[in-house]
């Protein structure tokens, strides 16, 4: 008996390790990363499985473009992944450590634009926000009559009279998702920028003072996806998130949004310009799985073909803003040639 | 008691001191025991309440989600528009190989061929303003259903040319509208729909052209994103499936195997103490720590693929392994030592006596302990999570390598997709399909135990 379970366990770690080797080829392509790209990565792969026979649908997780750019790095080969979706620009130091692991081929291709939108629930009040607001209402410190001091702000209106008489409560991504850095860079550290004190500091110094953030519990990060967000909207009034602009159009209904600047959030005033608190959006290719896991440089040409990303097209109608026509047919061509970065 | 004792005349007499004493303190310890009954009743009846509250709640947001909109048109398939050669045939002396390369491009022919043309076709011949929403009009049925019809004409080519009345599913927000699940007071700009579009459902749902009809999509199709309406629970199933599959396969015999050593081979010693002790151990281990052995061993390194039924599968498997040594342990433990005694006695063998009489008795309970392991195994979470089976997976796995998801994953996965309005439902609707599973197995439990069970 002692003999059988032993020989038991055996075979099973035998066929175990034989499918494993079996394994090591993959044919479906594996892609993990942002949040905000997520819904529109899962709609190419969704139309890729079903236009082209002869590839598998790809699998798209999430994790955030942190964690995806991490996953992406750890090396090459069938159990790493072979798209990380980021909704920033990779950053120096990710390249390096892709690098020192081998990954050696990184094609960046730009898939369209997303703006971040500050939204309340529909029975709050109207706010009409410029980047020095949001800048004071999250800041660990801010200057009053020449000193620095704890951010004494409680309420809206005591930042600008022309605020609504309501508590502060800022629910913001966490630091693990990449529109986190878009809302610092394109609204905390531009109103922050804007004041004069700071305009006096030197750069690193401004840098360290505009993004410290205040820790008394007025500001949450959230480290999951909009639907939390929501929630905490849902359940505290006074609360206001921010959100990407396609996940505030698919719940018009629930959430409001707040104009920045004088310009309401859409896709006309992003694609113009005019509403600061846009980004783009990427998705980068592992060039040394191209040729190795069947339809990878298929599906990232399909991810910015007319029909799926240009105007008019599956993607526009979920939410993205697309690409103007001439760079779209740029970045075709990086991936035509495999550009690596 | 010993002054009752020392003095037995005084206990007939009128209540004295200790008798009063004794009628006290006998109250007060009734009231005690009142006071204890009803709060481990009311203990009961809040417990009660608060799961009622949760089914009800679950229910009646789950259940709409059963029936979805769906529109029956008259589809007329086109030659005009689907302009495609026959379909080939496998020649005679044609290789395997050369006939999936024809039958590919065949497919790759139909994958040009707009099919909602065949829908805004049809649609235009109910809906006299049509031509002037075209926007609205392509809108109206749900994006996936045009591959539907793509795969009808794959499965017979014959069907060019006729027309068949088909119920298609309408987009999700149009479900949403019908349901009322979104305040149809709400001004333009926080609608959804376009007027035109809200003008055009109320009607067809008014003539019977749209009508509510059970959800097959629900149970049929894998989870979609670019058509949302159609996304289903089959994938989910499937790997849900594939990994209880392996965790019966490899949990359960491995489990039985090892249960029946410790209990009625090993020797008591230092070792299998210790093995014990392990064993009690691994069961109270919070069960995210074996998605990070997963994701680090069997992904890092044995290369398993990410994803995959048979990843999770091993990591329920590790989980599973101690509830059922547990389990069939105690069994085997209730089992009277007559039994074993009697065999022996007889002249059978040590491991005649376990596999001839004592296992036979004690397959019930170990029946019991398996499924509910298995039953616990399918509703984890947690370690799925590490190795990534919360992707968006868009097709049914055919194997436990391919990649999938689970059915808690899936409503983790819904429960976080951005058009709230229709998957509030849709995930009430996930998590009524696992609860009955899990009832159900739990059934087969309880059920298996009152059939074979010995009372001795």
């Amino acid at each position: 008996m002692k003999l059988n379970t032993l020989t038991a366990v055996l075979l099973a770690v035998g066929v175990l390790s034989t499918s494993a080797q079996a394994q090591s080829s993959r044919d479906t392509i594996q892609i993990a990363g942002s949040s905000t790209v997520l819904p529109f990565s899962s709609v190419v792969a969704e139309e890729f499985g079903n236009n082209f026979a002869q590839f598998r649908t790809p699998v798209v997780g999430s994790g955030g473009s942190s964690g995806g750019l991490r996953q992406f790095c750890q090396g090459v080969g069938a159990n790493t992944i072979d798209i990380a979706n980021s909704s920033r620009k990779i950053r120096p130091n990710e390249v390096e450590a892709c690098k020192a692991n081998g990954v050696k081929d990184i094609i960046e291709v730009k898939i369209g634009y997303d703006g971040i939108v500050f939204a309340s629930r529909t029975d709050a009040a109207v706010f009409k926000l410029e980047p020095l607001h949001v800048f004071l209402a999250q800041a660990a410190q801010v200057p009053q009559n020449g000193h620095m001091v704890t951010n004494p702000y409680t309420r809206w209106n005591q930042i600008d009279k022309s605020l609504p008489d309501q508590e502060i409560l800022l629910a913001i991504p966490g630091s693990n998702h990449g529109t986190r850095e878009v809302y610092e860079e394109k609204a905390v550290i531009p109103g922050c920028k804007s004041l004069a004190e700071v305009k006096a500091m030197d750069k690193d110094a401004a840098h360290k003072f505009c993004t410290a953030m205040r820790t008394d519990g007025k500001v949450v990060e959230i480290a999951g996806d909009y639907t939390e967000t929501l929630a905490r909207l849902q359940a505290q009034k006074d609360a206001i998130g921010v959100f990407g602009l396609s996940f505030y159009e698919a719940n018009r209904d629930r959430i409001k949004v707040a104009t920045m600047s004088g310009v309401e959030p859409n896709q006309d005033t992003i694609i113009s310009g005019e509403y600061p608190v846009s980004r783009p959006l990427f998705i980068y290719v592992k060039g040394a799985h191209i040729g190795v896991i069947p339809g990878l440089q298929e599906y990232a040409q399909f991810h910015v073909s007319d029909t799926m990303s240009g105007f008019g097209s599956v993607l526009e109608s979920a939410g993205l803003i697309p690409l103007a026509d001439d760079e779209r047919a740029e970045i075709q061509q990086a991936i035509a040639s495999k550009k690596s970065l | 008691m010993t002054i009752i004792a020392e003095n037995p005349i005084k206990a007939v007499a009128p209540p004295s001191q200790v008798q009063q004493k004794v009628i006290a303190s006998l109250q007060k310890r009734h009231r005690k025991e009142r006071l204890f009954r009803s709060l481990g009743l009311s203990a009961v009846l809040i417990s009660l309440a608060l799961v009622a509250v949760l089914f009800v709640n679950i229910f009646a947001k789950g259940m709409p989600a059963f029936w979805q909109s769906a529109i029956t048109l008259d589809i007329y398939f086109d030659p005009k528009i689907i302009k495609v050669e026959e379909k080939p045939v496998q020649q005679a002396g044609e290789s395997d190989n050369d006939f999936r390369q024809r039958d590919l491009a065949w497919q790759t022919q139909l994958g040009f061929i707009n099919f909602n043309r065949l829908i805004t076709d049809s649609l235009q011949q109910i809906l006299p303003d049509a031509s002037k929403h075209r926007r609205d009009l392509a809108r109206v049925v749900t994006s996936g259903e045009r591959f539907a019809l793509r795969d009808m004409v794959v499965a017979d080519p014959s069907i060019i040319g006729q027309t068949r009345t088909l119920h298609l599913l309408t987009d999700a927000n149009i479900d949403v509208w019908l349901k009322g699940n979104i305040d149809r007071s709400l001004p333009d700009e926080q609608q959804q729909l376009s007027p035109k579009m809200r003008e055009w459902v109320d009607k067809l749902a008014a003539d019977g052209v749209i009508t509510s009809r059970f959800s097959l999509a629900l149970f049929m199709n894998p989870d979609s994103r670019s058509s949302l309406a159609s996304a289903g629970l089959a994938g989910a199933f499937m790997g849900s499936f594939y990994m209880m599959l392996v965790v019966i396969l490899l949990a359960v015999p491995m489990g039985v195997a090892a249960a029946i050593y410790l209990e009625e081979f090993a020797p008591r010693n230092r070792i299998t103490d210790l093995v014990e002790v392990n064993i009690n151990n691994l069961a109270a281990v919070p069960s995210i720590v074996f998605g990070l052995l997963g994701a680090s061993v069997l992904i890092g390194w044995f290369n398993l693929p990410m994803s995959a039924p048979i990843v999770g599968g091993l990591v329920l498997s590790l989980m599973t392994l101690p509830t059922v040594i547990i389990a069939t342990r105690s069994t085997l433990k209730a089992i009277p030592p007559s039994i074993r005694q009697a065999a022996l006695g007889l002249g059978a063998s040590k491991m005649q006596a376990i596999f001839h009489h004592v296992l036979p008795l004690a397959i019930p309970g170990i029946l019991t302990g398996a499924i509910l392991g298995v039953a616990q195994a399918l509703g984890e979470t947690a370690p799925l999570l590490l190795i990534g089976m919360k992707s968006f997976v868009a097709s049914v796995p055919a194997s436990p390598f391919e990649q999938a998801t689970a059915l808690p994953v899936q409503i983790y996965l819904w429960q976080g997709n951005e058009l709230r309005n229709f998957f509030e439902a849709r995930t009430s609707a996930a998590i009524i399909v696992l609860l009955m599973m899990m009832l159900s197995l739990n059934g087969l439990a309880i059920w298996l135990r009152k059939k074979y069970e010995k009372r001795w």
